[in-house]
């Protein structure tokens, strides 16, 4: 007996919410993924969607995130994932699916995918977690590395001339018609991951009043492949990563943004 | 009174039978020579109340099909044979996942860019996995418009009875064809999918995937969907055969080779050859047994395809390497006629 048991609190402040599943996850230590699960699962219980949210899955780190919820979910091919859902979506407009895509998902090999989820307009919401790198197969250079950055691929650094130059994804969608809300965020503190919680709130009222499509760019710290310490990974997306990548948003239709005074 | 008949093209009856057979979701891009499912699909599947989606790409197509076959939904997409290559991909993970869905090949000629007459070519790609993995997809080869439209609705029949995507192989010949066809019965009632992700209301999460994290248990998986494949091969094969009771010779083709085959073999009956046909309907499975109970009572067997010896591999593990085999090819995008069979019984006589 501890004499713990008999401790009565006053309120709960913080606890696992109810969409988040009770297990380990395969996320490295200091890893953003783990924040983005969370996030999201306080944002479908706040919003009581557990019973029609699904989550698309991608490939590379967050190839098994169907697994730490507790709703519906699966696999998609790499960078399949907007497809996928908007066949979802458009089959049953009462769900409410999401993707969750790193990068090099994303930015990469799944480009058209992304670019024709936006210029549709589908009614869904994408959670883009951006940490410049391949992370599951090991730290390879990701269409979103930065200048100079090192990479398994680039171990010189990222040179423009024979490696290009990062995408700012979030921008580039931006310019099309199809999005209703387009913004990015960041992990690096507390405040900032308070800031990217209400984005990815925002995102996904924004599908429940069918405005149309929603994306959170979200940056997140690598430190296994970035071969930081977890508090150096987190001054580097504070520092580097958001000079590349600024924070905002670069789109909000007027029917979106009314949505923002009760999040 | 008999069934009222009506005037169809090849592609119009795979789109029609795809909407009597309950596909609620059609995606697909185009590609010659098949673009009259997706231009009629485009107009009846919003008549309908239905899903349609011109996508940006066949990857996006067959994504869009395992998407919606996740989610309980029948589903289809047609395409022609580069469009078939990319969804390649696409098979292998519904497959994997066990889901269930249509996709059309109407084949043009390969490799490459090719050319947009009719072809074979994807025999192999279609019967023997095609994409990454050990899987294997159901086949059937339509021969006739009336077939397109019957056997598509078959095949969704058998992708939810096996959960596993059926591939309807036709061909830019039958495709254009034009031929009178009896309009089926709408299928009304459907299989109901428990495991499919369509919110959690009322019951535990489903999750659709064919990853396994553990390299212990992915074995098990594959089995699980070896067995599927040895049931299809025991339940399911499909063919016609045609005056092979006395043949000694035995033409083998399916799809539109087969029409061209069955002229051939009427005008060499009317000649006193005695010659028969056997048209695999199921190309996986494929028709082995059939084949080889023939091989011990005819003298020569005669493959007729639209591609440069595909078909004959099979006959030739059906028959044994002693059986006699002639082919018949014709490759690239040209026609088959009864002429060039009736040459090859001929110089077999």
């Amino acid at each position: 007996m501890t004499g713990l048991e008999s401790l009565k609190t006053e309120s709960t402040l913080y606890s696992k919410p109810e969409s988040l599943a009770d297990r380990a996850t395969h996320y490295c230590a200091g890893c953003g993924h783990g924040i983005v699960q969370r996030l999201i699962a306080e944002v479908v219980d706040e919003l009581n969607i557990f019973d029609r949210a699904i989550c698309v899955s991608s490939i590379g780190c967050t190839v098994t995130s169907y697994n730490y919820f507790n709703f519906d979910g699966l696999e998609s091919a790499h960078g399949r994932a907007p497809a996928v859902a908007t066949a979802i979506k458009r089959c049953h407009p009462n769900l409410v699916p999401f993707t969750i895509q790193g990068d090099g998902d994303l930015a990469s090999i799944g480009v058209a995918e992304i670019v024709h989820v936006c210029a549709r307009g589908e009614n869904l919401t994408i959670i883009f977690v951006n940490n410049a790198i391949y992370g599951m197969t090991g730290g390879q250079m990701a269409p979103t590395t930065l200048i100079d950055m090192y990479s398994t691929s680039t171990p010189g650094g990222r040179k423009p001339d024979t490696s290009g130059y990062p995408i700012r994804m979030s921008e580039m969608l931006s310019t099309l018609d199809g999005p209703a809300y387009i913004s990015r965020v960041s992990l690096h503190n507390p405040a900032n991951i308070r800031r990217a919680k209400k984005a990815i709130k925002l995102a996904f009222k924004t599908q429940l009043a069918g405005l149309g499509l929603s994306l959170v760019e979200i940056l997140s710290p690598c430190p296994v492949n970035w071969k930081m310490d977890p508090v150096k990974a987190l001054e580097f997306v504070a520092g580097k990563m958001t000079q590349q990548y600024p924070l905002g948003e670069f789109k909000i239709s007027d029917a979106a943004a009314l949505l923002k005074k009760d999040l | 009174m008999p069934d009222k008949k009506i005037l169809m093209g090849g592609n119009i009856a795979i789109a029609e039978g795809a909407i009597l057979a309950g596909c609620h979701a059609y995606f697909g891009y185009p590609i010659t020579p098949q673009n009259e499912i997706l231009e009629h699909m485009s107009k009846r599947m919003s008549e309908e109340g239905r899903v349609f989606v011109q996508t940006e790409s066949e990857l996006a197509a067959i994504n869009m099909v395992y998407g919606a076959a996740a989610s309980g939904c029948r589903a289809m997409t047609s395409t022609s044979s580069p469009g078939f290559s990319l969804q390649q991909e696409g098979i292998s993970y519904m497959s994997g996942s066990e889901l269930p869905g249509v996709i059309v090949n109407v084949m043009r000629g390969g490799p490459g860019l090719g050319n947009i007459g009719g072809a074979q070519g994807d025999y192999f790609q279609a019967t023997k996995g095609g994409g990454h993995g050990d899987y294997k997809v159901i086949t059937l080869a339509p021969a006739s418009v009336q077939e397109m439209m019957d056997l598509t609705m078959l095949a969704f029949d058998l992708a939810d009875k096996y959960r596993n995507p059926v591939i309807v192989l036709a061909d830019g010949f039958l495709g254009q064809a034009m031929e009178p066809v009896v309009i089926r019965k709408a299928v009304t009632a459907l299989p109901e999918k428990k495991w499919a992700v369509s919110g959690t209301k009322g019951r535990q999460k489903n999750i659709i995937n064919s990853f396994e994290m553990d390299p212990a248990a992915f074995p098990g998986r594959v089995k699980v969907l070896l067995d599927k494949f040895d049931r299809m091969q025991k339940d399911e094969v499909r063919f016609e055969d045609i005056n092979l009771e006395d043949a000694s010779i035995a033409l083998i083709a399916y799809g539109s080779a087969s029409r061209a085959a069955l002229t051939a073999m009427n005008l060499a009956r009317s000649k006193g050859i005695k010659v028969g046909l056997l048209r695999p309907v199921t190309l996986f499975p494929f028709p082995y047994n059939a084949i080889k109970k023939l091989a011990n009572k005819i003298d020569r067997f005669i493959v007729a395809e639209l591609s440069a010896g595909q078909l004959i591999e099979d006959v030739r593990i059906a028959a044994g390497t002693e059986m006699k085999i002639d082919l018949v090819a014709r490759y690239g995008g040209a026609p088959m006629t009864a002429e060039d069979i009736i040459e090859a019984i001929e110089k077999a006589m």
